[in-house]
């Protein structure tokens, strides 16, 4: 009797909740319309030292599109912790803003969606043409061969920032230009409780992008030329055994900085506890952590020799953020415009002066504000030496798969377990088994 | 007097006092470990907390709490939570004091099957239904207009739904010890059921209905998973909005502590006006 | 199972209260009423049951037999089915997949046993001890329920402060000032992050099983002490004889709560690691949700959550079949 019951029961849910889902399902696919022409929603990605400091930034850049399109535009900045999630959910109710920030490295993953607006000639005519941007700003923007899924916002790069008191005290004078010499370098700073270089073990992402360099310098790369894993190629591990051996065999990275994930290596270079520190436009952060821009230098990131440039030579990815529209909008012209306002030459210059950044677009780039020492070398490496993370759809899951893999050899590095290339094979093999397959 | 129930008039053996006193020093040490850390850390300079750990500021400074106002909005996140969560307990108290007295007093069809569902949706991993729940708020939001999605609505009642089991089943416990003569002499007398409920049983219950609370009420409090979805620029809860303090540029330490510390407080008053009741002792005191 | 069981032995009284006053021509209208209204308390209830907690898992798990990556989460309607693709995935413990998951799962098993019976352990060692007025008692109560009014965020981040490897207090006390390790451990990475997990799931955890038996306290009627203090029971006996059986319904729930609770945690590891956790403290909340919002494969991911979902309504069943049938006995 009992059980009959209880089954009648969840027959009648199970039915109910299947007529839920049916109509759960199916999320509205529009192709965007103009529906409410005078509004629009814009979620921005934190780049400032807060998210009020965002606001301040971008409020009155909004008010003056207002005053020349009459479209108001509700702004929210998202957290970075809280973005990709954001998105996702939006992408699967349709829910979503007109307009978004997305990192670029996500610009492939999310491309494969479908949900964002593709940039087809026509859409870049509206916005002032394609050749406005960098190429390799471009490069970041979604699968090569496609319409890209974004165009580029704000560009970055990796230097090398150095000390110049702890360089000048340990009688170096030059930034070492390959990794011999900062190796060797490293070792003379490491001591007395300081030393020589600075990492994010833990950060999953600072990981990959390092990874990816040393790959490059390898001559090898993670994906096949047809978007196949080859994580364990001899290049590749290699790479990953070069970089963590900056910490397992060289002994210039401290090993408490296995377990930093918050950008403690920062503030570390800041308070001269590491003499060199390799990030992405980190002048503004160390200005907050109150160094002044006379204490540190600013030099490409090391190769293996020589100079950077292509190839084997690149020692930076392209980092940066893109700007998307949803592909459902319901003010899809006043989102286009949007977005030419935010890729013109002035809301170029004033953001990413704000954000200390490089503009992506050619004619903004030129400008006497972004040829200060520090910007110039990010502008070089973009132009000559960076490279663009592989814009294969599984990105995301690249970047968890091998960011933690070296995160877990950063680990046994900092325990003071050996790092060898059978472990360092070993774990990339783990990673690449942990790849969709397709 | 408001003394729960004592165990025995004799005086308790050295023994057992020696005892209470290590263990309940030990326990002290345990929980105040972490509180003093955040009281001592929110006073000390940013230099101070990103720095080697010392167990005194090098110099005191209020300048973190002055900060935690500017660096996130704050004041408008402690509202949207108090607001979440204080809505949330409110309707999962009522909700459940009703469901457990018919489960309590009456004998009805389904009544086993209720409770083991209710209890079974205790064991649902949130993440299995995030994104399904997700799609269901947007789905009512097209079709009626009501906005559940990103609303203080839609996380009030999901949050309400979070505590509602286990309230029931604690209440369903607390209401089986109140003696069924209380209440069937109230119906006897001429009250009708719900007014014998609200008369009787729930005032001989209320220490049990404020643990059910005080649990409700944390868990809107400091869930993170649905929130960060779920909620907005305007409609962020402190679970969330706490994570602003660690920025691109740096964790700002000493402010995390301040933040916490400041939304803390009136939280842990109210703990401290509350328990007067848990420990009233009304049930004993009804059943004489 | 237990709700229907009466408390403390009695027989359940399976007679409505109301009988002794309906009559006379009110009688029909009495009994509709009688026999509509547990339903009617138990509407909202179920209502909401259903729209949160019933329909989006039925939805989870029609998920979990579909293709959702990214190339189809937009509309997932129209997702290919994969029939049972997601869970062979899922436990084929050969593979990476599959055994990385049954690697998440032990440590979850092993990590929520523990926690669960430290906190019920200090929890109710706390509450017994402090059944007794002493000076302080009414501050220790409240202190000891801080970590509990504390939000998640705010505790578990100025745990992490702590554990920090170069700046944080535990080592400074360890290594520093005590000289107890020869080197600072680490404990957000590597080995040791389970023992730093649970250390703080048992801070967290352990007032709210403390409050709970503080409020089962208060129901043990005075007489049955005072009855064992005449039989010359002394105070250990006291609390072996009457005050732990009586808690036994108390326990009985809150156990089991404890244990789906722990077992589902998500806000504590996250906090504490982030979106990659260490493998020693690699729980299965974090691993799933790794799986479906890391690396968007929301059908796997929801595989995974239908598997858990199976194991610990086994092992729910179990135990309310095992305790009832032991309380039977006791009775």
């Amino acid at each position: 009797m009992r059980s009959i019951r209880a089954a009648a029961t969840g027959a009648v849910i199970l039915s109910l909740a299947l007529a839920a889902s049916a109509c759960g399902g199916g999320s509205s696919t529009g192709g965007g319309s103009n529906d409410s022409p005078k509004t629009l929603t814009y979620w921005a990605s934190n780049q400032g030292a807060s998210i009020e400091v965002d606001k301040k930034v971008l409020k009155p850049e909004l008010d003056k599109f207002e005053k020349q399109t009459g479209i108001k535009v509700k702004l929210e900045v998202v957290p970075w912790s809280d973005l990709l999630n954001r998105i996702l959910t939006a992408t699967t109710s349709g829910q979503g803003p007109d307009v978004l920030n997305i990192g670029n490295t996500w610009s492939a993953s999310l491309q494969a969606t479908g949900a964002l607006l593709p940039w087809d000639a026509k859409n870049f005519d509206r916005i002032g043409g394609r050749d406005r941007f960098v190429d390799s700003a471009l490069a970041s923007t979604g699968v090569a061969g496609q319409d890209p899924a974004a165009v580029p916002l704000y560009s970055m790069a990796y230097a090398l920032y150095y000390n110049k008191k702890m360089f000048a005290d340990a009688g170096i004078t030059r930034p070492p230009a390959t990794w011999d010499e900062l190796v060797a370098d490293g070792k003379k700073l490491s001591k007395d409780g300081k030393w020589g270089l600075g990492a994010e073990g833990s950060n999953v992402s600072e990981n990959i992008h390092h990874v990816f360099v040393f790959a490059k310098q390898h001559g090898a790369d993670f994906f096949t030329a047809d978007g196949k894993p080859d994580f364990t190629a001899p290049g590749v591990v290699a790479a990953v055994q070069q970089y963590v051996g900056l910490m397992a065999k060289d002994k210039i990275i401290a090993p408490g900085n296995a377990e930093y994930a918050q950008n403690q290596s920062v503030s570390d270079f800041a308070k001269g506890k590491n003499a060199m520190l390799l990030w992405q436009s980190a002048s503004a952060n160390l200005k907050s952590q109150g160094m002044s821009e006379d204490d540190y230098g600013i030099a490409p990131v090391p190769v293996q020799s020589g100079t950077p440039g292509a190839g084997r030579n690149v020692n930076s990815m392209v980092a940066g953020i893109n700007l998307a529209v949803f592909k459902n909008t319901d003010n899809l012209d006043g989102a286009t415009e949007f977005v030419k306002f935010m890729t013109s030459d002035a809301e170029q210059k004033v953001l990413n002066t704000a954000y200390s950044t490089v503009p992506p677009v050619r004619t903004a780039q030129s400008d006497a504000a972004f040829s200060a020492p520090d910007t110039s070398v990010l502008k070089d490496t973009l132009a000559k030496s960076a490279a663009a993370l592989p814009q294969v759809t599984d990105e995301s899951q690249f970047e968890t798969a091998v960011g933690t893999a070296v995160k877990e050899l950063f680990a046994d590095a900092a325990a003071g377990r050996p790092v060898t290339a059978e472990s360092v094979k070993a774990k990339l093999a783990k990673a690449q088994q942990q790849m969709p397959k397709k | 007097m408001t003394t729960p129930t004592p165990r025995s008039p004799m005086a308790p053996p050295r023994a057992f006092l020696w005892s209470r006193r290590i263990f309940l020093t030990l326990l002290t040490g345990f929980v105040l470990l972490p509180v003093y850390v955040m009281v001592s850390s929110s006073l000390k300079p940013l230099a101070d907390v990103t720095g080697r750990f010392r167990w005194l500021p090098s110099e005191l400074t209020v300048r973190p709490y002055i900060d935690i106002w500017s660096t996130v909005p704050l004041a408008k996140y402690f509202v949207n939570s108090l607001i979440v969560a204080g809505a949330a307990t409110v309707c999962s108290v009522v909700i459940a004091v009703f469901s457990a007295y018919a489960v309590s007093r009456y004998d009805f069809r389904g009544k086993r099957v209720f409770t083991v569902t209710v209890l079974s949706t205790q064991m649902f991993p949130g993440i299995l239904f995030l994104l399904p729940l997700f799609l269901i708020y947007v789905n009512i939001g097209n079709a009626t207009g009501i906005a559940l999605f990103g609303s203080r609505g839609g996380l009030i009642l999901t949050y309400l739904t979070f505590s509602l089991p286990f309230s029931i089943w604690m209440l369903i416990g607390y209401f089986d010890s109140v003696p069924r003569d209380l209440d069937e002499a109230a119906l006897v007398d001429g009250c009708g059921p719900l007014r014998a409920l609200f008369r009787v049983v729930v005032p001989a219950a209320i220490p049990g209905i404020v643990a059910v609370a005080v649990y409700a009420f944390m868990t809107a409090w400091g869930e993170v998973l649905f929130a960060s979805v779920m909620t907005n620029d305007t409609t962020r809860t402190l679970a969330v909005g706490l994570q602003g303090y660690s920025t691109l540029n740096d964790v700002y330490w000493n402010q995390i502590m301040a933040a916490s510390l400041v939304v803390s407080v009136p939280v842990v008053a109210g703990f401290l006006l509350l328990q007067r009741y848990l420990v009233a002792g009304l049930t004993a005191g009804a059943v004489k | 199972m237990t709700t229907t069981t009466a408390p403390a032995g009695g027989p359940a009284v399976d007679t409505s209260p109301s009988g002794a006053a309906a009559g006379g021509p009110r009688r029909r209208t009495g009994r509709l009423r009688r026999i509509g209204l547990p339903y009617l308390l138990l509407l909202p209830a179920l209502v909401l049951e259903l729209l949160v907690h019933l329909v989006p898992m039925v939805i989870g798990i029609v998920m979990s037999f579909k293709e959702l990556t990214q190339f189809y989460i937009r509309d997932w309607g129209t997702a290919p089915w994969s029939g049972l693709d997601n869970y062979k995935v899922s436990v084929d413990f050969d593979a990476p997949v599959g055994e990385a998951l049954l690697h998440s799962f032990l440590v979850t098993v092993g990590f929520t046993l523990l926690s669960v019976g430290l906190c019920w352990l200090i929890g109710t060692a706390a509450a017994v001890f402090m059944q007794d007025t002493f000076r302080g008692r009414g501050l220790l109560r409240a202190l000891f329920l801080v970590p509990y009014a504390l939000p998640v965020y705010a505790a578990v981040i100025t745990w992490v402060f702590m554990f920090q490897h170069d700046n944080g207090l535990v080592n400074h006390v360890l290594h520093d000032q005590l000289g107890l390790t020869d080197k600072p451990s680490f404990w957000l990475i590597g080995d040791n992050s389970f023992l730093a997990l649970l250390t703080v799931s048992v801070w967290k955890g352990w007032p709210f099983a403390f409050l709970i038996v503080m409020a089962g306290l208060q129901n043990i009627p005075k007489e049955l002490y005072e009855a064992a203090a005449l039989d010359g029971a002394g105070m250990w006996q006291q609390i072996r004889r009457i005050t732990l059986p009586s808690l036994r319904p108390v326990n009985q729930v809150l156990v089991l709560v404890l244990f789906l609770w722990t077992f589902n945690d998500f806000n504590t590891p996250y906090v504490l690691f982030g979106k990659s956790a260490p493998a020693a403290a690699d729980l299965i909340s974090v691993h799933i949700y790794q799986a479906s919002f890391v690396t968007w494969n929301f059908g796997t991911g929801s595989a995974m959550s239908v598997l858990l979902l199976l194991f610990l309504l086994l092992v729910t069943g179990g135990y309310l079949a095992l305790t009832s049938r032991g309380r039977r006995t006791a009775a």
